[in-house]
């Protein structure tokens, strides 16, 4: 050891291990060795695997691999606990997780050194981060489980939710996932990842110590296999994930049509956007908190740094001086900046991904220190000369890699960072405040940090747009994700199709008349619908037409037969529209649609008659059926402009802006019962929020959608904010969920056609919301529940203070 | 200047994370501490300052620690003592009396110290007289008007005119951040006191509400960066007002190391401006000796 003398020249750093004695007297006390945490109790160890520090490489412990029969004990433990645990009062779950908060914070340092050695992250990270948000989040939680019942009125738990967490936040990912859930009174069956399942096992052990009643919270160790196994449960009502796209993917597929509730948060490739403006010495910290963080291995890394050109190399050379000081070492020295990459499959990954970037003509640059030989270390690793064709700049490296490129307008910057399929999270730093929130709500992405990066917290929602998932964790937003309706209250009733049909059959008259054939001595002028596409009626690209049959077999009219081209039309005129549409405003949004329910109000005889010779309605039903039309017009037009953001009050000198922002091009495939009542129901709070929507209307019944072009053409709707495609509707279904440029789809109709659709959805995991059965349309809807399908949000973190 | 902009927030996340980010211990945080005492502007700035107590002071400066602590730490070979002494003017020729042969060179603040509102002769007449009485440093004070005003000439030509009257003596220019209302404003005065050539750029007379802080540092220190790096002029910087703890003058010392690197953690480039701080590194220092928590009464007093 160097003496004091020696040192007092050098000013040299030494070594500031953190002790690991109480962890390893941990592990030691089991044996080193785990079974599953099921119904309060540990399991007996099965087939395990081994669990490594990926600092040295050595193993911590052995782990056993869940079984199918294994998930099913779960799954039953967590089943059997449920009505009891559902049925708590809500203070009585807010005491739980409360407790749950309170032991974490008790036991902060030893579930900040096993993380730190199961994972290779630094203590000061898991210490000062991870630790305290889960905290945190359990507080937090407990306050929406004492509020459950005020705040969601007319909702309960969905019931056993089954979650899967990734090992890049082992004990923060749980607590994200566990807390929701309990509050809003589920029972949880977790599978924390392979790499990194102690803390959860940890978390199990204490939160049974903490009172937590047995079967509440289960964990289930294992691999992949066991993942899919409890994804694939017939019992499990909700599956909640956070992983890589790939694995959201097969998830997405394999609950396609099974019911299960689902949120996913996945990959990304985030941009960190440097504006001419910017403090640049915060802007290099900013960097360093974005992408040598957990060593990049982080969901929503800032890994793309967008750099305007004029000040490009400066900053170039400002964050190559800030890499070379970055220590690189031992997790549990209190004195590094990164700690191990998780584990040796992923430093290959990281390390052939680096060698690709080269090879694709990127100039890399690494400090010139070198990092520790033993061990799975990476250093910072910075890209210049990067192209968006580069395979780094596009795919998600998860690892203390960053790619530099620079823009030369505000217009090209979103257009680079929105180049992307993911849209997790963004960084935009500017002093600017103009160009700031100009940026923000442009940015596809689900979390917005202005002149920061990497801020979390539980009182905001954490979720992604586009592939990087769907479903929102922490704030209001997030509760949404466990909680379902309960049944017999909100006013919406399912019948069956087979319901509806009888009625319309027993209300069938033989005076059913073609509604434009009023003039009985002369022949009808044809009405023969077209396809409605960017404001204009568009002849079918098949050149086919359908015949539509009234209730006694009579054919009452035709329309255009669509086809897949008609969609991929009506989809770019969607797009176009969207553009303006989107940045329309909301009391414009309000008078069209009031404008729609005027026309359709002075048409209202003409409408209903249609709707007789349909579905063969009587009067007064067909009547009912115009006005209920008119009134949820009336209805989602005063939304429009009341469909407002929340304030979240995060733990900074600042603001968490919670935006209600549109999907964008939204698909729905109408309700087959309720032809006109159905459409606007579905259609109309779709235009209130903003978005564009592509609508195939109800097969048999499609005469009332068509007849609405006309309305809509008087009642200025931009051209390509509603297209209608009539034809069949599963096949057309089907088109639009694989639409990789659809960002949404509604489906009603058959459970075999909501699977596909669901399962279609996978491919760029757009957002669904898929229903089987019939519905009765005139029974009031929660307008609230539509509203919140038709918006994503986007948590817009500003800090402030001069 | 206007194009000089701080944001506060990412300031203040990262000074947050500087104490979190890195730290000493054992022998590193002994020879750290032992360099702070080097570091020591040993400051006494009272209105019933008397040439008693200076001198009491001068002897502490001699000698900052207990000789056996010296020897257990194996210092002797380093000649430990603190970086200057410093005193008002009126003090000033007591100080150089008592420190005479120990290379320890006496400060002066000046310039209508604190508020800096006398009149500007007058300023200038204090600054020679006190070189005139031994000092070797002159620590002014700025006029904050011209900050807050914006008058950045005004703030050149006056910083300009005592860098003058200093002749060969430094000239460490106080800024009072606790004064210039924002960050920015810091950034943008401790500029243009290095284009007026203020050889150090110091944060506080200590009598201000708010003194040094570590995200007023972290400004101070990346306009010192800068600075350097467009001029290739190396200035120096003291943090002065509430350093009291061992603590935080390892925090000051990371900052340095990490933004500045290792050249500005000697005394010609960096200084603390203290007063009890002195006493808390010699506590630090016996308990790494001894083992044993240490106390106050125990260390010898300034």
């Amino acid at each position: 050891m160097p003496s004091v003398a020696e040192l007092f020249k050098t000013m040299d750093y030494g070594p500031a291990p953190e002790s690991d004695a109480e962890a390893r007297a941990w592990l030691a006390r089991h044996g080193a060795k785990f079974g599953h945490f099921v119904n309060g109790a540990w399991t007996k160890a099965g087939t395990t695997f081994d669990v490594i520090d990926p600092s040295t490489n050595t193993d911590l412990a052995k782990v056993t691999q869940g079984t199918q029969k294994d998930v099913d004990a779960a799954v039953a433990a967590a089943r059997k606990a449920f009505p009891k645990w559902s049925r708590l009062s809500a203070h009585a779950r807010a005491r739980h997780l409360y407790a749950l908060a309170r032991m974490v914070q008790k036991h902060s340092r030893l579930f900040a050194v096993i993380e730190s050695m199961d994972n290779g992250k630094s203590i000061r990270e898991t210490r000062d981060l991870d630790i305290p948000l889960v905290a945190r989040h359990f507080y937090h939680h407990a306050g929406w489980a004492q509020l459950m019942s005020t705040e969601f009125a007319g909702y309960g738990p969905v019931g056993v939710v089954g979650q899967i967490i990734p090992w890049n936040f082992p004990l923060l990912m749980l607590a994200w996932k566990v807390a929701p859930a309990l509050a809003a009174g589920n029972t949880v069956v977790l599978k924390p990842a392979e790499f990194t399942p102690l803390s959860a096992l940890l978390f199990a052990e204490l939160a049974d110590e903490a009172g937590l009643p047995p079967g509440v919270l289960n964990i289930i160790t294992g691999d992949g296999r066991t993942g899919a196994a409890l994804v694939e449960h017939e019992d499990v009502d909700k599956i909640a994930f956070t992983g890589s796209t790939d694995v959201g993917r097969i998830i997405r597929r394999a609950t396609a049509g099974s019911g299960k509730k689902l949120s996913l948060e996945l990959g990304g490739k985030s941009p960190f956007i440097v504006y001419e403006d910017a403090d640049l010495d915060g802007v290099v910290e900013g960097v360093v908190d974005a992408i040598w963080f957990n060593q990049g291995q982080v969901c929503c890394a800032g890994s793309r740094l967008l750099v305007q050109e004029g000040i490009h190399d400066r900053l170039m050379e400002k964050l190559r001086a800030r890499m070379e000081k970055l220590r690189v070492g031992k997790p549990l020295d209190k004195a590094v900046d990164m700690g191990a990459i998780v584990a040796p499959e992923q430093l290959e990954r990281i390390t052939e991904l680096v060698k690709q970037g080269q090879n694709e003509g990127a100039v890399m640059w690494q400090p010139s220190w070198s990092v520790p030989k033993t061990g799975c270390f990476y250093p910072p690793t910075l890209f210049t000369n990067v192209e968006p064709a580069s395979t780094i700049a596009q795919v998600e490296i998860f690892g203390p890699v960053l790619v530099a490129m620079s823009f030369r307008t505000p217009e090209e910057s979103v257009a680079l960072a929105n180049n992307t399929p993911f849209g997790l999270a963004a960084s935009v730093w500017t002093e600017n405040v103009n160009l700031a929130l100009d940026i923000a709500p442009k940015l596809k992405a689900g979390v917005v940090w202005v002149n920061a990066t990497n801020l979390f917290d539980a009182a905001a929602g954490f979720g992604g747009y586009r592939e990087s998932g769907y479903g929102r964790e922490g704030g209001r937003e997030g509760m949404w994700e466990y909680v379902k309706r309960m049944k017999d209250e909100g006013g919406r009733v399912r019948v069956n199709g087979g319901a509806v049909k009888a009625a319309s059959r027993v209300a069938a008259r033989s005076s059913i008349l073609h509604p434009s054939a009023s003039i009985q001595d002369l022949p009808s002028v044809d009405r023969t619908a077209k396809l409605f596409i960017g404001g204009k009626q568009a002849r079918p690209d098949s050149g086919y037409s359908r015949s539509i049959l009234g209730p006694k077999g009579i054919r009452i009219g035709e329309v255009g037969d669509g086809n897949r081209k008609d969609l991929r039309n009506a989809v770019e005129a969607a797009h176009a529209a969207a553009k303006s549409w989107s940045r329309s405003t909301a009391h414009l949004r309000a008078q069209i649609l009031y404008y729609i329910g005027e026309n359709l109000d002075a048409r209202a005889e003409e409408f209903a008659a249609r709707l007789r010779a349909q579905t063969g309605a009587t009067a007064a039903e067909a009547r009912r059926e115009v006005e209920a039309s008119v009134s949820r017009l009336f209805s989602y037009a005063a939304w429009a402009d009341k469909w407002d953001g929340a304030v979240h009050h995060v733990p900074i000198r600042g603001v968490a802006l919670a935006m209600n922002e549109a999907i964008g091009v939204v698909a729905v495939v109408a309700p087959d019962e309720s032809p006109l009542l159905g459409f606007v129901s579905t259609v109309a709070p779709l235009l209130a929020t903003s978005n564009a929507v592509v609508v195939v209307p109800s097969e048999p019944h499609p005469l009332s959608a068509t007849d609405l072009y006309t309305v809509f053409e008087s009642s200025d709707v931009p051209g390509g904010a509603v297209n209608i495609v009539t034809g069949a509707k599963d096949a057309l279904a089907k088109t639009l969920a694989e639409h990789d440029d659809v960002e949404g789809i509604w489906y009603w109709g058959s459970k075999d056609g909501k699977k596909a659709v669901e399962f279609a959805s996978a491919g760029n995991m757009k957002r669904t919301w898929c229903h089987a059965g019939a519905i009765d349309w005139t029974a009031p809807v929660d307008e609230r529940e539509f509203l919140r399908e038709t918006t994503q949000v986007k948590n817009i973190w500003v800090p402030y203070g001069e | 200047m206007r194009a000089i902009r701080v944001n506060r927030s990412a300031a203040e996340r990262r000074a947050a994370t500087i104490p979190t980010r890195r730290t000493v211990k054992k022998e590193w945080q002994a020879a750290w501490l032992l360099k702070a005492i080097t570091l020591m502007d040993l400051t006494t700035l009272a209105g019933d300052d008397t040439a008693g107590n200076v001198k009491r002071l001068c002897a502490k400066a001699r000698h900052p620690l207990r000789e056996d602590i010296v020897d257990a730490l194996g210092a002797r070979s380093l000649g430990v003592t603190v970086g200057a002494v410093c005193v008002y003017h009126e003090l000033v020729a007591t100080a150089v009396a008592a420190l005479e042969g120990s290379g320890v060179p006496v400060a002066a603040v000046s310039t209508g110290f604190p508020a800096g509102l006398s009149p500007f002769e007058q300023r200038l007449a204090e600054i020679h007289a006190s070189v005139k009485a031994g000092a070797k440093e002159i620590d002014i004070v700025i006029t904050r008007g011209h900050v807050l005003t914006g008058d950045w000439q005004a703030l050149y030509d006056e910083v300009k005119a005592f860098r003058a009257a200093c002749g060969d003596a430094h000239l460490k220019a106080i800024l009072a951040t606790g004064e210039l209302a924002t960050l920015t404003n810091v950034a943008r005065a401790s500029w243009v006191a290095m284009q007026a050539g203020a050889d150090f750029i110091k944060t506080s007379t200590g009598k201000e509400g708010t003194n040094a802080t570590l995200p007023v540092s972290l400004v101070m220190v990346r306009q010192i960066r800068e600075y350097e790096a467009a001029t290739g002029f190396k200035v120096g910087y003291k943090p002065a007002g509430g350093i009291r703890t061992a603590k935080q003058s390892l925090d000051y010392l990371l900052l340095m190391k990490e933004e500045l690197g290792d050249r500005w953690l000697q005394p010609d480039l960096f200084r603390f401006g203290a007063s009890s701080l002195l006493t808390d590194i010699e506590r630090q220092l016996e308990h790494f000796v001894t083992g044993r928590y240490a106390a106050s009464h125990r260390q010898p007093m300034p």
